[in-house]
């Protein structure tokens, strides 16, 4: 079969497809999106009815997917690394439960922050769920582990969470397919109905069950086609490579050579005959993997005994921030390579608000409006508008997580920094800001809600946002008092009406809410692009 | 044959565009690839860049080493030298002429052109005029690669098959147009090199 040319996402979406998925569930994140995406955009899953349309947040998608694993059918589940925080009581919990139809969850860390706010490593949230882990270190890798993956899933009712970083999630390159798409699953209930009531007497059963799994999920992983031990000559130092940091310790070897022994890592828990024989053999250990020192820290616990291991915790890569093959050169005593130094009139160029963006009015308004008040009551979100914090416009104070502006607006207002004001996304609103207003409106906070309403989920590439036409409504439900729900056109010509209605609610005891609504501009561009195609 | 390239530029300056048809060209030739993307909040107006790497042999890095790149292929002039500690001492720098400001400070065009002229081996031309006078403003991307194409190794009739095959949706009118851009970077490059 003829190779396709994918992107690490759409090689985990396409080997999803393959493999005879029912449904994905997601919420978009850099640098997941790009698999959900790829289902959405795929004739053959819209012919054959494979659910794909996005979930209001993570922790939604989670348990969606374990509705349909329960059902019997096979699923996958994509998030960002900080989406499995939002997802993290289900998936904890569906380690508990386990699957019947099978079950990947996929969550994309992004080390060195390209997108995100911490560089936080899910494998240490595989760990400690106790489910298997695969790392794929190239594209192709991506798409068989799914469709192993698949078949562990089903074969030992776990749940697999898969972990891919910004680099793997976003490089493109060959990938040759199975030779026969397989089948959705029938509808099939779990043979004891009561596997996925969690009441504690039953709970306790299945924990002993996971606790007893986990040395089936060593020993697959001593035979798992993604760990191999490739043996080298020199035995004065062994290498553990996870991941993709594998292609970086090859690219260091230009006939792709190691000369060391080397233990590559694609499946989690950790081999430990593998790791053991590699200790016998070698005078020493170089860990090398993406992310946190995971492997590093649980050598340096379960060898008990002499041998060195280096890495990341000893300075021997850095502590924190991406691989490459650099960074694995000085690790391994090889010369490094430079170019030219970058000259000293080179700035930065920082991403920014587009030209036209309706955030930009609205941060005009409400900067005038807190003038005369002290700095430091703009309490903000996660999505394009969090730009708000650069210059010229230096207007918000916070970004957290999904949802903290209203809750960090609640809990300043409480300590009495009155007025308060929240600043958050029409998407990030509906994917956690609805509880805490609804916190809000019970202690009648005199805080006011920001809800800038672009009509997209704008930074992610302008996903659906399920909080369209809406948020009146949701806010209404909530118990916001419908006069305290102004709604503002953010163009500059109303600017000094938009001030004057900001003005009248933020003197409100008690909490207003005020949509700016108008169409991101990327968002127009792109529907009039689209029109034009379709003629 | 291997070429390892950083593309850079804007976001929105049509570097993945030129990654394409690079990347096609190269594996309508049987040649591996990989080519390593930036997405997300970067693309808001910000820098971008892009690893390709084209090689007859299996690539492992999806991340090109610094001091080993063969070229920088950049839309934007000071975008040019922000990836300069990638390009190996015989790489060379195809630029862009066109400053792109959407910043408060950026540097003196003319410093940005004297650092640019210290690379031993650099190609720089105002694209943006020159697919103006072609007739398509949108082609100066088109017009770099048309420059950076001498120095591919690869057949000239590649890539005007591989444009071919990228704007075959667009009608003839937009082909006709890029393959001039191409041709029009290209004649630049090979009187200026």
């Amino acid at each position: 079969m003829q190779k396709l040319l994918l992107l690490g996402d759409e090689a985990i979406a396409q080997g999803a497809i393959d493999s005879g998925i029912s449904g994905i569930y997601a919420y978009p994140g850099t640098p997941s999106t790009e698999i959900t995406e790829f289902v959405q955009n795929s004739k053959f899953a819209h012919e054959n009815h494979i659910h794909s349309s996005w979930s209001t947040n993570e922790k939604t998608a989670m348990e969606s997917a374990l509705g349909m694993s329960y059902a019997g059918k096979r699923t996958m589940v994509c998030m960002k690394h900080v989406g499995l925080n939002v997802a993290a009581d289900p998936f904890i919990n569906s380690a508990i439960t386990g699957a019947n139809g099978g079950i990947i969850v996929v969550s994309a860390d992004d080390p060195s922050m390209h997108s995100s706010q911490n560089e936080q490593d899910s494998r240490f949230f595989g760990n400690f769920a106790m489910v298997p882990i695969l790392e794929p270190g190239n594209q192709q890798e991506a798409y068989d582990m799914v469709c192993y993956g698949y078949d562990f899933s089903e074969k030992f009712n776990i749940p697999v969470l898969m972990r891919i970083t910004t680099r793997m999630a976003h490089s493109r390159s060959g990938v040759t397919r199975l030779t026969e798409i397989r089948k959705q699953n029938d509808l099939k209930m779990p043979s004891d109905l009561r596997q996925f009531v969690l009441l504690p007497n039953l709970a306790k059963k299945r924990y002993k069950k996971l606790l007893k799994d986990q040395l089936t999920f060593v020993a697959e992983s001593e035979v798992s086609p993604f760990n191999k031990y490739i043996d080298g000559k020199d035995k004065s130092k062994g290498i553990i490579v996870a991941g993709i940091a594998y292609n970086y310790l090859l690219e260091n070897y230009p006939d792709r050579v190691v000369p060391y022994p080397v233990l590559k890592i694609g499946q989690y828990p950790l081999p430990r005959t593998l790791v053991e024989k590699l200790a016998d053999e070698c005078d020493e250990i170089l860990v090398i993997e993406e992310g946190y020192p995971m492997v590093e820290e649980s050598l340096k616990g379960y060898l008990g005994r002499g041998i060195k291991v280096h890495g990341r915790l000893d300075g021997t890569l850095p502590r924190d921030g991406e691989l490459n093959p650099n960074l694995l050169a000085v690790a391994l005593g090889i010369p490094d390579t430079f170019g030219l130094p970058v000259p000293d009139l080179v700035v930065g160029r920082p991403p920014s608000l587009c030209s036209g963006c309706p955030h930009i009015d609205s941060y005009y308004a409400l900067s005038e409006t807190l003038s005369k008040l002290s700095n430091g009551r703009v309490f903000s979100d996660i999505g394009c508008y969090t730009l708000g914090a650069l210059k010229p416009y230096e207007a918000i104070n916070s970004c957290v997580d999904m949802g903290a502006s209203i809750t960090m607006a609640k809990g300043a207002a409480d300590a009495g920094l009155i007025p308060s004001v929240a600043v958050i996304g029409d998407s990030t609103f509906t994917h956690s800001g609805m509880t805490g207003l609804l916190d809000a409106v019970n202690d009648k906070s005199p805080i006011t809600v920001m809800i800038l309403d672009n009509g997209t989920t704008a930074m992610t590439g302008g996903q659906d946002s399920q909080a369209f036409g809406k948020i009146e409504d949701i806010c209404r439900g909530l118990g916001v008092e419908a006069a305290h729900i102004r709604v503002l056109k953010p163009l500059k010509k109303y600017h000094d009406e938009n001030v004057a209605i900001l003005k009248e609610e933020l003197a409100y005891d008690g909490v207003s809410v005020i949509i700016p609504r108008r169409e991101c501009i990327v968002a127009i561009d792109k529907r009039i692009r689209e029109k034009f195609k379709n003629k | 044959m291997k070429k390892d390239i950083i593309l850079a530029g804007v976001g929105g300056q049509g570097i993945i565009s030129i990654a394409a048809i690079i990347g096609y060209a190269a594996l309508e030739q049987g040649m591996f690839l990989k080519q390593s993307e930036v997405h997300g909040m970067s693309q808001r107006g910000g820098d971008v860049m892009s690893n390709l790497r084209i090689s007859h042999e299996n690539i492992a890095s999806d991340l090109i080493p610094f001091g080993q790149a063969d070229m920088i292929i950049s839309i934007e002039p000071l975008e040019s030298l922000r990836y300069l500690p990638y390009l190996s001492g015989t790489g060379w720098v195809i630029t862009n002429t066109r400053p792109f400001n959407n910043i408060p400070n950026y540097p003196d065009p003319e410093k940005i052109m004297e650092e640019i002229g210290k690379v031993p081996h650099h190609i720089a031309l105002d694209a943006d005029a020159t697919a103006k006078e072609i007739g398509s403003a949108k082609a100066a991307n088109i017009v770099i690669l048309g420059a950076a194409s001498p120095f591919l190794d690869m057949a000239y009739e590649k890539f005007e098959e591989a444009i071919r095959f990228t704007f075959r949706k667009k009608g003839e009118k937009v082909i006709e147009l890029n393959l001039a851009a191409l041709k029009a970077g290209r004649d630049f490059a090979n009187a200026h090199k």
